[in-house]
């Protein structure tokens, strides 16, 4: 975390640890004071490039975090998130320049070329050793998909899901995502991996599966692309969480914190998630 | 001491303390070793430096309580599964070594089948076969593809089916060849002698040898569940990944070694009647 003398900041570094530590949306989080806003102005931001918010991410960029590859363009979960948290602590788009860095290089020691990366990272106990992590912007929801041909595509509720065959993989937060949310009549069948289970799902031995939603994303994308997103489940158990990453001890991580925190409590993000990944990216909410 | 006239001699007496002696002995003897290796052994775990880290995460008592239903009715599908493979594989396993055994030159295809079947089969890694038949034939997309558990259950005979035969194999053969020419100097036919001379023989040798692939059938049974069935092993995992608590596994091993006994007390008896029997003439 920073550690820097200024007292407000201090405050504002403790607000989060906290929100990091709880991992859970800062629903009654106190809003950052206006003078901790102005703390954390434009012009008393430490960027790489006065004046400027370089922020970079991956090549290529997948969708539906980024659009065609192009980050600069404001659509896409990530690029929208990454420009709203520009704007807050007050940079225009123009202000804003993207770079490139592969996502193994982001979360290794060193120094960085840029003042933030969105690139779905994770939040872990590991990699905060390495570098620093804003608030988590995103909580990673778990999804069924099943393929287009299987009678659960097209289904709207959780109610409608209750007679299908539903799979994921052990020990992990999709599999208590249909034993607690779901609750579906047949037993639940569990593998030693999501490829195992992939199988299963493209045999037709299962009706849907429930993955995470980038996993959910990137098999229906790039894996099986006869299978379809059906929904997203409501929120169950500790979820992974993602961060902006910043260099290690970042002068700007409080002031990034913050932007992720009042965005969080005024539903910024909220609504982002429900544009680019519920409707855009057709991962709607099951109810 | 109804037989007054029976008077001990001074040394028989001597005989009988100094036997008494040496039981008491003994006894205290073996008490003393027990107890010190006991000792040893509660001291060694219980005073290790991670003992109570290690009961915590595999004793705790609250834990075993809440796994317990689930774990069960995952054992109860290891009790299912392995009555039908146990019958399905002995079955198999006795008509592959009867066909391995058949004589004569045309009958050298069916022979090069079942040696080619107990070769691949017994070669085979039980894993590989279970992937291949539940995630691998379905994938056919065949119409009547019978559900998922039944796929496993044919791996599992397939694969115990093998070893089953070399054993049954190893009992035919035992039979000495005069039985044989004794049999068809009798008149009985090929099958006869097989039905009557030779099988009962041969089943009643190898009782024990047979028994004990059962009951290791018994623990491979539970690996269908890489297929999507949780059996109790699976059940175990599921609730330690939600407690980062290894008490279920412990749970099932304990259920597992419960659901052993009966099968390898049997297995002891039989192989204690064949030796009396044998040795008995």
């Amino acid at each position: 975390m920073a550690s820097r003398s200024r007292p407000l900041a201090l405050t504002l570094a403790g607000a989060v640890v906290v929100a990091t530590a709880g991992c859970a949306p800062q629903d009654e989080k106190p809003t950052p004071t206006v003078t901790a806003a102005s703390s954390c102005a434009k012009d008393s931001l430490p960027t790489r490039t006065p004046g400027k918010l370089t922020i970079a991410t991956d090549q290529p960029a997948y969708e539906p975090w980024f659009s065609d590859d192009k980050p600069d363009n404001g659509e896409g979960f990530e690029s929208a998130v990454a420009y709203a948290v520009a704007e807050k602590l007050g940079y225009t788009r123009a202000d804003v320049t993207w770079i490139r860095v592969k996502f193994d290089t982001a979360i290794a020691p060193g120094p960085k070329d840029f003042d933030f990366d969105i690139n779905q990272f994770s939040i872990t106990e590991e990699r905060k050793r390495a570098v620093d992590f804003s608030a988590p912007y995103y909580l990673v929801r778990q999804t069924v998909i099943a393929l287009k041909s299987s009678k659960i595509a097209g289904r709207t509720s959780l109610a409608e899901l209750r007679d299908a065959r539903l799979g994921a993989q052990v020990g992990t937060t999709s599999y208590q995502a249909i034993t607690d949310v779901i609750k579906p009549t047949a037993k639940p069948q569990v593998y030693n991996s999501n490829d195992d289970a992939k199988k299963a799902l493209q045999n037709g031995q299962l009706d849907g599966l429930v993955v995470d939603l980038p996993t959910a994303f990137y098999i229906t994308g790039a894996e099986i692309t006869d299978a379809t997103i059906v929904g997203q489940v409501p929120q169950v158990g500790t979820p992974e969480a993602f961060g902006l990453l910043l260099d290690k001890n970042s002068p700007l991580t409080s002031c990034v914190s913050g932007a992720v925190g009042q965005l969080t409590t005024a539903g910024t993000l909220k609504e982002l998630e429900q544009k680019w990944l519920a409707q855009v990216a057709g991962a709607a909410e099951l109810r | 001491m109804t037989l007054l006239d029976h008077v001990p001699s001074e040394a028989q007496l001597r005989r009988s303390a100094y036997r008494r002696r040496q039981t008491v002995h003994s006894v205290l003897v073996a008490a003393f070793s027990t107890a010190a290796l006991g000792t040893l052994l509660v001291i060694a775990v219980t005073g290790a430096p991670g003992w109570d880290r290690v009961r915590r995460s595999f004793l705790d008592p609250q834990i075993a309580r809440d796994a317990l239903p689930t774990v069960l009715s995952g054992l109860w599908l290891n009790v299912r599964l392995l009555v039908c493979c146990a019958v399905g594989a002995l079955l198999l396993g006795l008509v592959i070594a009867v066909l391995r055994t058949l004589r004569g030159p045309v009958f050298f295809p069916v022979r090069a089948l079942a040696a080619g079947y107990t070769y691949t089969f017994r070669g085979l890694p039980l894993i590989i076969v279970l992937y291949l038949l539940t995630l691998g034939v379905p994938g056919l997309r065949l119409q009547g593809m019978p559900p998922v558990l039944v796929l496993g259950g044919i791996a599992l005979v397939l694969t115990y089916g093998g070893y089953l035969a070399e054993v049954f194999r190893a009992g035919i053969e035992s039979v000495h060849s005069s039985q044989l020419a004794a049999a068809r100097s009798l008149g009985l036919t090929y099958r006869q002698t097989m039905r009557h001379v030779v099988l009962p023989q041969a089943v009643r040798r190898v009782a024990p040898p047979l028994l004990n692939d059962v009951v290791a059938l018994q623990k491979d049974v539970g690996l269908v569940s890489l297929a999507g069935p949780i059996d109790a092993v699976r059940a175990a995992q599921i609730a330690t990944a939600q407690t980062f608590n290894y008490t279920p596994y412990i749970v099932a091993g304990v259920l597992f070694v419960l659901l052993a006994i009966p099968l390898i007390a049997v297995t002891d008896w039989v192989t204690l009647r064949a030796a009396r029997r044998q040795s008995g003439g």
